[in-house]
């Protein structure tokens, strides 16, 4: 079981429902594959820094999970069959980045309270 | 050049100084700012963080200005590349800061 972190863009047209919907199928995706959600993140529509498919902006979505390695090429296999995700990206996570990704919450948490 | 030498050959218009040139050649010392913060990994994620390790037109400043050890420039090059991929950082900009 290693540890995974999954950085999406969804496409900025897309109404609240879609974009609940988008990302649930992948949550169910991963659950159902056996994985061990550890955080779910969502930072809104933010400006990117460049035009992808000539949009300004985008929904990004952070999800950190647990699971064995070789549910991941389906996993993105989702992602590339999915439209309106525009980009993404898997990392791997090794101890000192677990250890980051723990802090990183913790401040989040504390800031966010 | 002694004063003599400069007054023979002084008709090129060298510039003649009564009193020696000190300029300042004492090197900073640079030192790796990961290995002195004891930061072990190069989040993907803040941008705000990678925007230091890159220049005016978003390119990656090289070891020789920011003096980070060969280990964690990699680690950088690979955050900043990935941060590139999400759109979090552009490919090309001009006066980023």
């Amino acid at each position: 079981m290693n540890h995974y972190e999954t950085v999406f863009i969804l496409n900025p047209v897309l109404s609240e429902v879609q974009i609940k919907e988008a990302v649930q199928k992948f949550d169910d995706y991963l659950v159902s594959k056996g994985a061990e959600m550890i955080s779910k993140e969502d930072w809104g529509l933010k400006k990117l820094a460049y035009a992808i498919q000539n949009k300004k902006s985008g929904f990004y979505h952070l999800f950190e999970y647990k699971v064995s390695g070789e549910t991941i090429t389906p996993f993105e296999l989702e992602f590339r069959r999915d439209d309106s995700v525009m980009r993404y990206l898997t990392v791997r996570l090794d101890k000192h980045a677990i250890a980051w990704a723990e802090k990183r919450r913790l401040r989040n948490n504390a800031s966010k309270k | 050049m002694s004063i003599e030498q400069q007054a023979k050959g002084g008709k090129q218009g060298e510039v003649r100084y009564l009193t020696p040139l000190d300029i300042d050649t004492k090197q900073i010392v640079k030192y790796c700012r990961f290995k002195k913060n004891g930061i072990k990994y190069i989040d993907y994620k803040d941008a705000k963080f990678l925007l230091y390790l890159v220049n005016e037109q978003g390119k990656i400043l090289p070891r020789r200005l920011t003096g980070t050890s060969l280990k964690y420039q990699r680690k950088v090059s690979v955050a900043i590349k990935r941060a590139r991929h999400l759109a979090l950082m552009p490919y090309v900009a001009d006066m980023l800061k």
